[in-house]
């Protein structure tokens, strides 16, 4: 009987290399390259792109982090835009009122850690449909930001550049990613910790099994409201951050509806990052990029109505995510109140 | 009586669902070291009782004692320290986890802040020799057969040192090598002092393995005995209350026209590897084949590619003379296929979906369930429904509880249902009788061969070689992907089987 087993032949692992990171490394290779020709014609441009690919990045990152930390332990946030209002709003306030810059950026994480709060309440707790529930969050905070919104209010400015000794001085790179505010700092190293937490320690385990298979975890001691709590509050106080960095960071000011739709752009930069938060830093670096670019192009001498060419980034990033990125898998307990009996 | 040993006692326990008494003043002992046997009719309550000492339901009365004292269980953490460990008539895995992820979650082993997946890999391969479970630690649980998921379920009580041990229809999806592994490894783990408590519908296995018996029936304990006070007849009737048939009656075959070819059929499952090679059969009217292998020889692949769940890479499958076109189960409903799955969760049923939603599911879009303009037709749905719960002895409260809530044996049931009550040509079973109790299978054996004799071809996929044998007019036998032979039933004997399964070679006649 030995001679009729045939040993199966698996699929050589290049070609499994290929299909897991091909697109990633097209679209990098592409934006190098553009990057690489662009400073090779005028190299001031290139670094003014650069920095802003990372400024626009960073309240998108942040957005799409709140949102995978949700809906990785099962619980869909859509209210991510009102959570970052809020926090950018009252940031804005106690700045105004202290003066005290480290104490506002403190006071919009903690306004985005309530509004988490309350959105787990409404979803694991009251088992509300999650969807309506990030509603009434993002509604809830544009009604509260437009009513008290006082004309007129000014700031003791805002955060400013650390330069990072000599690495700001490296040639093309140098301006952008090491001479930068303190909230985009704590993005890179917030991007890596989630990372971590996520994929290499207990609690992410944990909490990836909630949103996947709550009742397995349920069977085995796991505390799935806690986790599903505990992510949620998190996450709101990361989009907090995110309103903290557009107030007191970028702008200095706040303004109505200032987030400007980015807490939702942030939920497409975590569904093309794969519910991963590299991923996610990858797909909202390249939508900076793309933005970056279409500024530039604006300045440019060409004949295009400019509200196409004001397109570009989104169109861009649809093509190259959809065309490339593989399926996302969307963990299985997404969106479903865990009943425990 | 003197003052036993208990490692657990259940005292006079009721649980109530809304509609349902569960558990109705239940009391129960396990001794330390034996093998207590719970047996009972589906719906009897057994996985219920089971789930309110591991702490995942709360009782409505009644205590618990552990080592003879008092214990409050509030959750599964508290059965856990306790030492009891469950393992669920459901899988309790997290699909897209390894293997090791799954074994360690809840009680992670760490280093510094990190997981220790490396250390966790070395426990569980350790755990898994000394019990002779052999598992890949590596492996991706929903890439892997269910009987090898079952193991990773039994290696997960054992990592968590459990000393009482709940196996809630662990053989359900075993093959009988595997079962008497799984014996040997209960066994060798009574010899240590744990003491088990042992649900099945195998009256055999009953009889082989335990200490003492329990028979549950309509939330209540019925009697108590002991394998070498009663045999198989009894137990059923104890069971069910009254006779059981345990052998299939049936006419000879008068097999027809072909209904359903296979031809040169090959199927790559996961990385690549070929889990289906060149499988070619066919299945005529009236007739029932037999397909007997052991767990995950491919037999999962070859159902999902002929019921339409799954692409394949070579062949054709020629349904009453016309090639189907692949993965489009709508096609081959409306053709008169129906297909019982393995997995009823995945496969089976909408488990949130009532269950007059569940019986319509292939044909809720036609005449008489569609109703006029966009309307569905409520009536028609529900009386169809009322209809199939008493013929096919479903225990529910009612046509409009979700799926989730039947007990397993009674969501088979309703597959069962759905299936046979629509206009066959063929039928492809997959393990037809999983986890159904004793009445239950003597009557969804008694429709298939009604099936075949109304002229529907039948496949019928089992790990059971006894359920091969009663039912199979011809068997074909499944190993490594291959069939290796196809016997007249006649001509079969169970040791003859059992060798083809294991892979010894058929000689050339
Ligand atoms: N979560 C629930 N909600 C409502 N009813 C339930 C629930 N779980 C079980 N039941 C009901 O309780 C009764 C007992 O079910 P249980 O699962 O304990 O039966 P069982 O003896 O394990 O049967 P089987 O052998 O089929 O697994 C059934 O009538 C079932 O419908
Ligand atoms: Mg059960």
């Amino acid at each position: 009987m030995q001679n009729t087993i045939s040993l199966p032949t698996p699929v050589s692992p290049i070609k499994h290399f290929i299909k897991k990171w091909g697109a990633t490394i097209f679209v990098t290779l592409t934006v190098i390259v553009i990057t690489i020709w662009q400073y090779s014609v005028d190299g001031r441009v290139t670094e003014a792109v650069l920095a802003s690919t990372i400024r626009q990045s960073t309240p998108l990152v942040l957005g799409a982090l709140c949102g995978l930390l949700g809906e990785r332990s099962g619980v869909i946030n859509i209210g991510i835009e009102g959570q970052m209002l809020l926090g950018a709003f009252v940031g804005f306030l106690v700045n105004v009122w202290t003066g005290n810059l480290l104490v506002a950026v403190f006071a919009a994480i903690f306004t985005g850690a309530i509004m988490g709060l309350l959105l787990a309440y409404m979803s694991v707790h009251l088992k509300m449909d999650q969807i309506i529930g990030g509603t009434v969050i993002t509604t809830l905070a544009f009604g509260l930001t437009g009513y008290f919104y006082q004309v007129g209010l000014t700031t003791e400015g805002k955060l400013l550049p650390i330069p990072l000794g000599p690495l700001a001085d490296i040639p093309l790179i140098g301006r952008a990613v090491f001479n930068n505010p303190p909230i985009t700092y704590a993005t890179f190293v917030l991007v890596i910790l989630v990372h971590y937490v996520l994929f290499y320690t207990k609690w992410g385990l944990r909490t990836r099994a909630v949103g996947e298979h709550p009742r397995a975890a349920d069977t085995l001691g796991v505390d799935v409201y806690k986790v599903r709590y505990i992510n949620v509050i998190a996450g709101g106080a990361i989009a907090g951050l995110a309103g903290g960095f557009l107030t007191l960071e970028a702008v200095g000011s706040f303004e109505r509806a200032m987030t400007n739709g980015r807490g939702f752009v942030a939920l497409a930069v975590m569904l093309f990052g794969k519910y991963t938060p590299l991923g996610a830093w990858g797909a909202a670096l390249l939508f900076g990029f793309a933005n970056a670019m279409q500024t530039q192009l604006q300045f440019a001498d060409i004949q295009v109505a400019h509200q196409f060419i004001g397109m570009l980034p989104y169109v861009l990033t649809i093509v190259i995510l959809s065309g490339f990125v593989g399926r996302t898998r969307v963990p299985a307990a997404d969106g479903v109140p865990y009943e425990k009996e | 009586m003197t003052e036993e040993n208990l490692a657990l006692e259940i005292r006079h326990v009721t649980k109530r669902f809304p509609g349902v008494l569960a558990n109705d003043d239940v009391s129960f002992t396990l001794r330390k070291g034996e093998i207590h046997a719970l047996l009972g009719e589906n719906g009897a309550g057994k996985t219920t009782l089971m789930n309110v000492v591991y702490g995942l339901y709360t009782q409505d009365e009644g205590e618990f004692l552990i080592d003879n004292n008092v214990v409050e269980i509030n959750g599964p953490s508290d059965a856990i320290n306790y030492g009891i460990g469950m393992v669920h008539q459901h899988f309790m895995l997290v699909p897209v986890f390894s293997v090791t992820e799954n074994m360690i979650l809840g009680s992670e082993v760490t280093k510094g802040t990190s997981l220790d997946l490396r250390r966790a890999r070395r426990e569980i391969l350790e755990i898994s020799e000394a019990h002779g479970l052999e598992v890949d630690p590596d492996a991706i649980v929903e890439n892997i057969p269910v009987g090898v998921q079952q193991r990773v379920e039994i290696l997960k009580a054992l990592y968590r040192k459990a000393n009482i041990l709940v196996l809630d229809e662990p053989t359900a999806v075993l093959t009988p090598q595997e079962a008497e592994d799984l014996f040997r490894v209960m066994r060798a783990l009574t010899e240590k002092g744990v003491s088990i408590i042992f649900i099945t519908h195998k009256l055999k296995e009953v009889l082989n393995v335990a200490d003492r018996i329990t028979v549950m029936r309509r939330g209540k304990v019925v009697g108590h005995t002991s394998p070498h006070e009663t045999d198989q007849k009894g137990l059923a009737a104890m069971m069910v209350g009254r006779e059981v048939l345990l052998e299939v009656k049936k006419a000879p075959a008068k097999p027809g026209d072909v209904v359903l070819e296979v031809a040169n059929l090959t199927i790559e499952g996961e990385r690549g590897l070929e889990v289906v090679k060149d499988i070619s059969f066919e299945v005529r009217a009236g007739e029932i084949l037999g397909i007997a292998g052991v767990q995950g020889n491919g037999q999962t692949e070859l159902v999902e590619a002929i019921t339409g769940l799954r692409s394949i890479d070579a062949g054709e499958i020629v349904l009453m003379g016309k090639k189907v076109p692949f993965e489009n189960p709508r096609y081959l409903v409306e053709n008169g296929m129906g297909h019982v799955p393995e997995d009823r969760h995945k496969h089976g049923l909408v488990l949130p979906y009532n269950l007059a939603d569940n019986f319509v599911l292939c044909t809720y879009y036609q005449k008489p369930f569609a109703g006029q303009m966009l309307m569905r037709n409520h009536q028609a749905v529900f009386e169809n429904a009322v209809g199939l719960i008493k013929r096919f002895d479903v225990r529910a409260p009612g046509a409009d509880v979700p799926a989730s809530t039947l007990s397993g044996g009674n969501q088979q049931k309703v597959i069962v249902g759905r299936e046979f009550s629509r206009p066959l040509k063929v039928l492809v079973a997959n393990q037809p009788t999983r986890g159904l109790d004793v009445g239950s299978i003597e009557y969804i054996h008694k429709e298939i061969v009604k099936m075949r004799d109304e002229g529907v071809g039948v496949v019928v996929i089992s790990a059971e070689i006894d359920e091969i044998l009663s039912l199979a007019d011809r068997i074909a036998i499944m190993y490594r992907g291959k069939i290796v032979t196809t016997v007249d039933a006649k001509d079969a004997t169970r040791e003859q089987l059992g060798l083809w399964m294991a892979g010894v070679q058929p000689e050339a006649a």
